[in-house]
């Protein structure tokens, strides 16, 4: 699969958690870590887009990731964590309860899903990290953002 | 890599001689009666001619053949071998055109502009040789005096039939670490004609400091040969980054092989003047221009507006914090920030005037636009522009393009008459379409004028109900009729034409032009004309907004769009059918679209007697009351565009960043209405 095939060259991921789960992402896609800040809604968005926030003058559109992912929806607070990423040139905040580690990886150490994985898991996940006793679902940036820039 | 920048920078200069060869062009036209002045026609040959030079330094040879083709009409010209007339002025806008092309085709590298399509290099060649002089002669005898013209260093241009070079050649240690052998090299060389070789070795050290891996010899050679430069340059090509090379052309020594021998019986007084008074007028012609330039990156333009943006957004945070902290309004501190903002709002001002650019360069497209237009059609059209240095920002302009390329050939195609319609009906044979820019109160208008038929509205009106897109029934004011035209799907040409039926309508020129905050209107007087009005924003940065909440979020309004606010009396409430609310406003009734409702925010409210309402005056819809909570404020915002990061939503025109930080979305009036006035519910796809 050229989903694990791109793993090769993965060697360190941010952690964070979601509810009693454990994500992480590449660390070359993560800009910065910030604080929650109010957003401003977007009308007609969809449901997982809390909507849009002043990051130094751009402005970039927030993901309620456990509501992307399926998970519930996460009411933001002020202990939560906003990630901002890149991905393709477009930047998005992903909210999440908390960032754990950012982890060093063993070389090829990404398993590909169980085939047991529903369709929604299966199209933001992309495989599963078992470290220790955790087990880190890395996440699938481009599946998780909102198809926005296809349409156009 | 240096070689790109050479090049890159060649096309920028190319721009400038293609709006001065233009310019030249218009202006001999326009002083056809009278006889063109010798200046004009020399700046237009000198424009052509940089162009070949630069042209064959970069081995654009397509670009050469052409250029050198066009020059060689031009000077005839120049030599007053041919007269103007308004057939070769249409060859030579014709040619210049083409010119344009092939320079376009060279910048992307494409090929297919190699085609000549017209033969137009065969029609140049006529025009200029229809004269005793043999073309050849005539050729080259203009040719060969005007290389000294050229000071750029590598300008030096194909067609020269034979030269004497001087190359100067060090190599360097790499070189022969790379394995190569001077001496192949010279062979190979000397192959190419005649050439002298001289060692120089003042370079060599005494033996005993001697570093024997170092290359210390430099060459001179002289070379002279029938082949062009890029001969040369290709005999060096694997070693032209292993050594220090400097190939210079010289002037050929009178006895030398000089094909032309008698270069002097030339009836053309420049051509046959000696150099040195020549290059007194290309100077002339770089002086001519009126102030300094510097040439910036659009980048780091648009950075130092991002910049300063977020400055003036700054500067109002940091006035709300003083305000918030009970800062009384007089104190020293409000009047130092008082001052602040001035000097921010100063800097903003200035910083948006860099990006502002003359609109010349797109009105000399429409020239084109309108040539070609013109003889698809068959009508004999004059294109007269006024107003050509009004500035307006370079975005619009980069986005006025294809709205107004379209409505130039549509004035072409629908408005102005065939020649023989309009001598029946009294007028002069050759339509005229004038395209003027100027600045009314803070906005740039630009107005696309023909002295055609005006709108055949019977015609339009039987088209709209044979589309279904007016009720048969309906009674329509001439008014409402132009508006017409702007409905998607409308096309009055029965025959689609080659022209203007591409499938692009009049709708989609109204959509360009809204997108880019400015509006179209229509006046039109049955028989006399059209006249297609554009009204738009000075510049696409900021704009005056007014401050609202809507529904709990803030939002803003342009003020542009708002005619006027008033909070209504509940008795001046009405409601039409299914909930439906209109105002009634000094006796109309106006329709009331929700904000808070088409965006989501809230569901309709029962009654809208104690809202604020903004007439906002559309297009399409006239009057319509836009509802909204409260009004804070009215200031000028900084627009952040939202399309980088997600899509477009319908009502919203952009984003922008509000004093405490928080981004507020701006509204887009016209959308906002048709949202709200076509009933149905919205949804965004994802």
């Amino acid at each position: 699969m050229a989903a694990v095939s791109l793993e090769d060259d993965l060697r360190e991921v941010v952690a964070f958690r979601i509810g009693s789960q454990e994500f992480c992402i590449d660390i070359r896609a993560v800009r910065e870590i910030r604080s929650w800040t109010p957003t401003t809604v977007l009308p007609h968005a969809p449901s997982y887009i809390i909507g849009v926030i002043n990051l130094r003058g751009s402005v970039v559109p927030i993901i309620n990731l456990a509501e992307r992912l399926g998970l519930g929806s996460l009411e933001p607070e002020a202990r939560h964590v906003i990630i901002i990423t890149v991905v393709e040139g477009q930047v998005v905040g992903l909210l999440v309860d908390a960032v754990s580690d950012i982890l060093t990886l063993p070389p090829s150490s990404v398993q590909p899903m169980p085939k047991i994985a529903s369709e929604t898991t299966l199209s933001f996940v992309r495989g599963v990290i078992t470290l220790d006793q955790r087990i880190l679902r890395l996440l699938d940036l481009i599946g998780v953002l909102p198809n926005v820039r296809r349409m156009m | 890599m240096e070689q790109s920048d050479i090049r890159s920078a060649f096309f920028v200069e190319c721009e400038d001689l293609m709006e001065a060869l233009n310019e030249g062009l218009d202006r001999i036209e326009e002083t056809l009666d009278e006889g063109h002045d010798d200046e004009t026609v020399n700046a237009v040959f000198r424009a052509v001619h940089s162009i070949k030079g630069g042209a064959g330094a970069f081995k654009l040879d397509a670009l050469v053949r052409f250029a050198h083709q066009f020059e060689t009409t031009l000077d005839s010209l120049r030599a007053g071998r041919v007269s103007v007339d308004p057939p070769l002025l249409a060859l030579l806008h014709k040619a210049a055109d083409r010119l344009s092309d092939l320079l376009q085709a060279a910048r992307t590298g494409s090929e297919a502009a190699d085609i000549d399509p017209d033969d137009l290099a065969a029609q140049l060649a006529q025009a200029a040789g229809e004269e005793e002089v043999g073309e050849a002669d005539a050729e080259d005898l203009g040719f060969v005096p005007m290389r000294l013209d050229l000071d750029l260093p590598v300008a030096a241009p194909d067609e020269v039939q034979s030269g004497r070079y001087s190359i100067d050649f060090s190599p360097t240690r790499a070189l022969y670490a790379c394995g190569n052998d001077t001496s192949i090299l010279f062979r190979v060389l000397g192959d190419l004609g005649r050439m002298e070789v001289r060692l120089d070795r003042s370079r060599l050290p005494d033996f005993d400091s001697l570093d024997w891996q170092e290359s210390w010899l430099d060459w001179h050679l002289t070379l002279e040969t029938d082949e062009p430069e890029h001969q040369i340059d290709e005999v060096f090509e694997f070693v032209e980054d292993l050594c220090r090379l400097e190939i210079r052309p010289m002037p050929l020594e009178a006895p030398g092989p000089d094909p032309e021998p008698e270069p002097d019986p030339e009836p053309d007084p420049p051509a046959s003047g000696p150099a040195a008074p020549r290059k007194a007028p290309v100077e002339d012609g770089r002086n001519a221009s009126p102030r300094a330039t510097v040439r910036v990156e659009l980048d780091r333009v648009d950075r130092l507006i991002n910049i300063v943006g977020e400055l003036v957004i700054n500067q109002a945070m940091l006035s709300q914090c003083v305000q918030d902290e009970g800062v009384p309004p007089r104190s020293p501190v409000r009047n130092r920030l008082d001052d602040f903002r001035n000097l921010a709002r100063e800097i903003q001002e200035s910083v948006m005037a860099i990006r502002a650019q003359a609109i010349k360069p797109l009105f000399q497209r429409m020239s084109r636009i309108a040539r070609e237009a013109s003889e698809i059609a068959q009508k004999q059209i004059r294109l007269v522009t006024e107003g050509e240095s009004t500035e307006v920002d370079k975005t619009v302009i980069e986005r006025l393009a294809d709205p107004l390329t379209h409505m130039i050939r549509n004035a072409v195609d629908h408005g102005i008459e065939p020649a023989d319609r309009r001598l029946h009906l009294g007028k002069p044979p050759v339509g005229l379409i004038t395209l003027t820019a100027a600045h009314r109160s803070g906005r740039v208008l630009i107005e696309i004028k023909d002295d055609g038929g005006g709108i055949n509205r019977p015609r339009v009106l039987e088209i709209a109900r044979g589309k279904g897109l007016v009720a048969p029934e309906a009674q329509l004011t001439e008014e409402e009729i132009d508006g017409l035209l702007f409905m998607p799907g409308f096309s009055t040409a029965s025959v689609v034409s080659d022209l203007s039926g591409r499938g692009v309508g009049m709708d989609v020129v109204k959509s360009a032009i809204e997108s880019l905050g400015g509006r179209i209107t229509i006046a039109s007087d049955p028989g006399v004309g059209t006249t297609f009005t554009i009204s738009l924003p000075l510049t696409l940065a900021v704009l005056d907004g007014m401050v609202v909440d809507v529904g709990g979020q803030t939002m803003v309004v342009p003020v542009s769009a708002i005619v006027e606010t008033l909070r209504p009396r509940p008795t001046d409430i009405h409601v039409l059918g299914s909930g439906d609310q209109v105002v009634a406003i000094r006796g109309s009734l106006v329709p009331i679209v929700d904000c808070g409702s088409i965006f989501g925010f809230r569901a309709p409210v029962r009654s809208y007697g104690e809202s604020v309402l903004l007439l906002v005056e559309t297009a399409r819809q006239k009057l319509c009351a836009l509802v909204v909570d409260t009004i804070h404020d009215q200031r000028q915002v900084v627009i952040k565009g939202l399309e980088n990061g997600y899509g477009r939503i319908p009502g919203v025109a952009a984003a922008t960043i509000l004093g405490d930080g928080r981004i507020a979305l701006i509204i887009a009036p016209e959308e906002a209405v048709d949202i709200g006035t076509s009933g149905g519910t919205f949804s965004m796809e994802f």
